[in-house]
């Protein structure tokens, strides 16, 4: 039993720590700004207590919950992603909200939400982390509570989750009705060899897939599970939209990868047909629909949504020898530290000049030198160009769809590299009016400390992830083993 | 363990790139000064690998080789033969000119300017040096990222749109031919350019070849341009700053030429045979369009990057016609040989000669702020030396017998003219009015006539105008009339070459 903690000391870290955030904010009104670093220290030694666990494997609470590299490493994913979207909010709530104590108890909160989610190996688990995770997002987005858009987004954003979540739910129900276990390593056993030729019902599984496809599409803003994200993301205070699109997205990948690759394996043919349909239609309308846009926030919820689209085809492209599984957790850290960077990048300009408007960052390589750097640096691994940490994701999500050998995969990646031409657009129109046109108000901006420590780390892991990737690589591969890829049946 | 000479001069501008932006902005005429000094050693450097290269040889010398990348087998690997040595010394001659040029000419945000022309001449050194595909890509896309910028600050009135015109075609390419690398390595599990060459991926399988072969041609030819994907290169080359122009013409073209000769060629020699009557016609295009529409121009900036459409098709020609002949009969080989020599050193002279052309522009330009032929007239008489100097580049770049372009031009028609004669005849009328339109439109518009009362006192070209031209003019005269030491070094390699095809 004992041993069993240990290896859930993660969670019971982030646990205490939110707790404690929370007790202390009660206990000591005048803490407030204190406790982000409290928070921050828990998140660290919980990365730390992950990193000293990592390659330990075990099973807890009955099958509920699986202790493996693969789940660490959305872990780390998770507490990274909070870590930095802490260090960003101490300025910007500041001057927003006296409730700021709650505000990073939830944050913890919602992470050790991820963290389980991560390890989730039960349908029943699965569903209550999927549900944690959401409760406390809907709460941070909607946080502000002066701010109209602010209690919009929140309620958008619940209204689409709690209706994905009762559908996911029935796709639940309709797995276990076929196979009679809420277990992901039992649902595989029984789908792959059926007691009898009448128990094998492939006509009920693929609505069962659907369903529940909608609670993760959810999560991770698939098309057509997306509309709430622009609004969701506009309306948040900018740290949470950071959030929402790296932590409960990272999230939601972790769980559709396990789900689909553990208990699916029989069905993966109909699957990835699914997926790579999503993955195309996904990148290419968020890609288009991101070029309108004139508000920044939305810009890079829409570019979010893109960004999922490459990633699912390193789903689709998951096979025993290929790259696709690690290409989409080499993807979603190098996307960990690029779009939280941009989102910090924009946290900064909102909180000194109080606006999101794109065309309000003329001139800002006069005004903010360093901010517009950390920018294009973001822009450029967001579109895929070396040496970044995006290049990388890209590299090895496209190679895994060139690996697979056949016509369809050559089709998902010239799509997808052509995606990213379009996405070198709107991405470098904001790069154009950052450094090619003049300012409209000189006056230079000072960035607050932490934010600037924010920008720095996440501009030079981007960039170290795409000039030495071995050790991020290595790091993905070994987490990859834990997870069965079998081939298609 | 050898001297790193290549990744010395691949990587001190990036050492230059960092010291330009590190020196306060009160220091801008030591940093000047700096720069160019900084620029001067890999310049030096590139000159002592060109004596020291041992050309009877012809392989790949100065290797270096690191693990990069293990897990997927990528490897730090630099190395240069006689095809990317000129080119890096080249890089290197044109690096120094501009910035030395634009030391006097750049007045605004100078300390990201020279910054961001280090940080280009890395990517383009890189590209000529890189030995493995990963590397090759990462410098290649390295390089676009400072000459957008290049265009977009210091351009010309339609910078903001001619910049991500370039970048966006430049990068339709490059994705292109990511995919046809992906689809390489995972057929046979390296990213080695050399090794590539003698293991011949999908060489069962012609429709995956093809594959990849237009992948990858799609990249190079963008960069050449090609016609017809060249609509960018006008653009790109009137808004973008003097210097920037330079650069543009010199060598980003000679990346889509050297990419054939590196990757192409030795890579798909079957598949590059196949399809060469497509690309000998496109090479046609190229130069007989590339010179009627630069004949019509009447923008001097406009005109010169038309006819650097038209140059570069006479390297394609010479490429093309060495890849008609593969598999035919041995007797052909010298014309081959000959083609590509005269491809090669016409990338060379191209680079010395255009890049001389957009620094005449910019003189002009910078003194009277127009480029529109119809308003000069008679200045021969009150700028005698520029008069002289740019007669003498024009008459270089129109193929005068004794100046360097005439032997390339004249080296790729003669292989040409064996092996694909038809072609080759066609070509050769991109002659006569690449001469009519330098001698007409350039020289007799703004040289001859009546004196235009307007220029009449612009000021001749001063000294450190004629000091930036010098040594674009003094390799221009000793490759007309010693074209041994350059040829030399070109024919060993391409002799190797096409005996390995």
């Amino acid at each position: 039993m004992l041993e069993d903690l240990a290896l859930l000391s993660p969670e019971i870290t982030l646990a205490i720590f939110a707790l404690l955030v929370l007790g202390l904010d009660l206990a000591f009104k005048r803490l407030k700004d204190a406790l982000a670093y409290v928070a921050i220290g828990g998140v660290i030694l919980a990365i730390v207590v992950t990193a000293l666990l990592f390659g330990t494997q075990g099973s807890l609470f009955s099958g509920m919950l699986v202790v493996d590299s693969f789940a660490f490493y959305f872990k780390i994913i998770a507490c990274l992603a909070t870590g930095l979207v802490i260090l960003s909010s101490i300025a910007f709530m500041k001057e927003r909200t006296p409730y700021r104590g709650e505000f990073y108890g939830l944050l913890l909160l919602a992470t050790l939400a991820i963290t389980l989610l991560a390890g989730a190996s039960d349908l029943v688990m699965i569903y209550l982390s999927f549900e944690f995770v959401s409760l406390t997002c809907y709460v941070l987005v909607g946080y502000l509570r002066g701010d109209p858009k602010s209690s919009e987004g929140g309620i958008k954003y619940f209204l689409y989750g709690a209706v994905t979540s009762a559908v996911m739910l029935y796709g639940i129900s309709l797995l276990y009705g076929i196979t009679g276990s809420t277990n992901l390593a039992e649902i595989r056993n029984a789908l792959l060899f059926p007691a009898s030729p009448a128990a094998s019902t492939p006509w009920l599984i693929l609505p069962a897939v659907i369903f529940m496809l909608a609670g993760f599409g959810f999560k991770i803003s698939l098309v057509p599970f997306h509309q709430w994200t622009p609004d969701a993301y506009e309306g948040a205070p900018t740290p949470i939209a950071a959030f929402l699109s790296v932590g409960p997205k990272a999230a939601g990948f972790a769980v559709l990868i396990r789900v689909f690759l553990t208990a699916l394996p029989a069905y993966q043919i109909d699957w990835v047909a699914i997926l790579s349909g999503i993955s195309l239609v996904t990148m290419t309308f968020g890609n288009l629909v991101a070029i309108q846009q004139t508000n920044i926030k939305r810009m890079l919820a829409y570019s979010s949504i893109a960004q999922v689209g490459y990633i699912l085809l390193g789903v689709v492209a998951a096979g025993p020898e290929t790259y696709g599984i690690t290409g989409v957790l080499l993807f979603i850290l190098a996307y960990l530290f690029t779009n939280l960077g941009a989102f910090v990048a924009v946290v900064a300009f909102s909180h000194l000049t109080g606006s999101d408007e794109i065309a309000d960052y003329a001139g800002l390589i006069r005004r903010a030198p360093l901010l517009a750097a950390a920018l294009v640096v973001f822009f450029m691994s967001l579109a895929g160009i070396p040496p970044t940490g995006g290049f990388l994701g890209k590299f090895f999500v496209f190679g895994a769809a060139i690996q697979m050998g056949q016509k369809v995969f050559y089709f998902l990646a010239v799509v997808g590299v052509l995606n990213s031409i379009i996405s070198l657009y709107y991405y470098f129109n904001v790069v154009r009016l950052m450094c090619f046109l003049p300012a409209k108000d000189e006056t230079s901006l000072q960035i607050p400390r932490s934010l600037v420590l924010a920008v720095t780390i996440t501009m030079a892991m981007t960039l170290v992830m795409g000039l030495h990737p071995q050790p991020f690589i290595e790091l993905a591969t070994r987490s990859v083993l834990s997870i069965a890829v079998l081939s298609p049946l | 363990m050898e001297f790193p000479y290549l990744t010395l001069i691949t990587f001190i501008p990036l050492l230059g790139a960092v010291a330009c932006l590190l020196i306060p902005r009160k220091y801008e005429r030591e940093m000047k000064r700096l720069a160019v000094a900084l620029s001067l050693i890999p310049l030096v450097l590139a000159a002592i690998l060109w004596l020291n290269y041992d050309y009877t040889a012809g392989t790949m010398q100065f290797l270096e080789e690191y693990a990069w990348i293990p897990t997927i087998n990528v490897h730090y690997r630099v190395g240069v033969d006689g095809i990317s040595l000129p080119l890096v010394f080249l890089t290197s001659l044109l690096t120094v000119i501009c910035l030395f040029y634009s030391s006097y000419t750049i007045k605004e945000r100078v300390k990201e300017y020279f910054a961001f022309f280090f940080l280009l001449e890395m990517g383009m050194v890189g590209v000529f040096v890189s030995l493995d595909f990963f590397l090759f890509y990462v410098f290649w896309e390295i390089g676009l990222v400072p000459m957008y910028f290049l265009i977009g600050v210091w351009g010309g009135p339609r910078r903001q749109y001619a910049a991500i015109k370039f970048f966006l075609y430049t990068l339709t390419g490059s994705v292109l031919m990511l995919l046809a690398i992906l689809g390489m390595y995972f057929a046979e599990g390296t990213f080695g350019i050399l090794e590539m060459a003698r293991l011949r991926p999908f060489a069962d399988n012609f429709t995956l070849q093809s594959l990849a072969f237009w992948g990858l041609f799609a990249a190079f030819a963008i960069k050449v341009p090609l016609w017809p994907f060249h609509t960018w290169l006008p653009d790109a080359h009137v808004e973008a700053p003097t210097a920037g122009s330079v650069i543009l013409a010199g060598i980003l073209l000679k990346l889509g030429a050297y990419g054939f000769l590196r990757i192409l060629l030795p890579i798909f020699p079957q598949a590059f045979h196949h399809y060469a009557p497509i690309i000998a016609i496109l090479a046609l295009l190229s130069i007989v369009y590339g010179a009627l529409v630069a004949m019509a121009q009447w923008d001097l900036k406009k005109l010169i990057a038309y006819s650097s459409v038209n140059h570069m098709g006479y390297v394609m020609l010479g490429l093309v016609a060495a890849a008609s002949a593969i598999g035919t009969s041995e007797k052909i080989l010298d014309s081959q040989a000959m083609a590509l020599n005269g491809a090669v050193m016409q990338m060379f002279n191209h680079g010395i000669i255009t890049g001389g052309l957009f620094l005449l522009v910019g003189v002009i330009y910078e003194r009277s702020h127009t480029r529109d032929l119809k308003g000069f007239g008679g200045l021969g008489v009150t700028m005698p030396v520029y008069y002289g100097i740019m007669t003498a580049t024009c008459l270089a770049s129109l193929g005068l017998p004794g100046l360097a372009g005439f032997i390339s031009e004249f080296l790729v028609f003669q292989g040409a003219l064996s092996i694909i004669p038809p072609v080759a005849a066609i070509a050769i009328s991109g002659v006569v009015v690449t001469a009519a339109m330098f001698l007409w439109k350039v020289i007799q518009l703004i040289f001859l006539g009546p004196l235009n009362e307007k220029w009449a006192d612009l000021p001749d070209m001063q000294r450190w105008e004629v000091i930036t031209m010098a040594p674009l003019l003094f390799f221009m005269v000793l490759f007309g009339l010693y074209p041994t030491p350059i040829l030399n070094l070109i024919n060993g390699t391409v002799v190797k070459l096409l005996s390995g095809l």
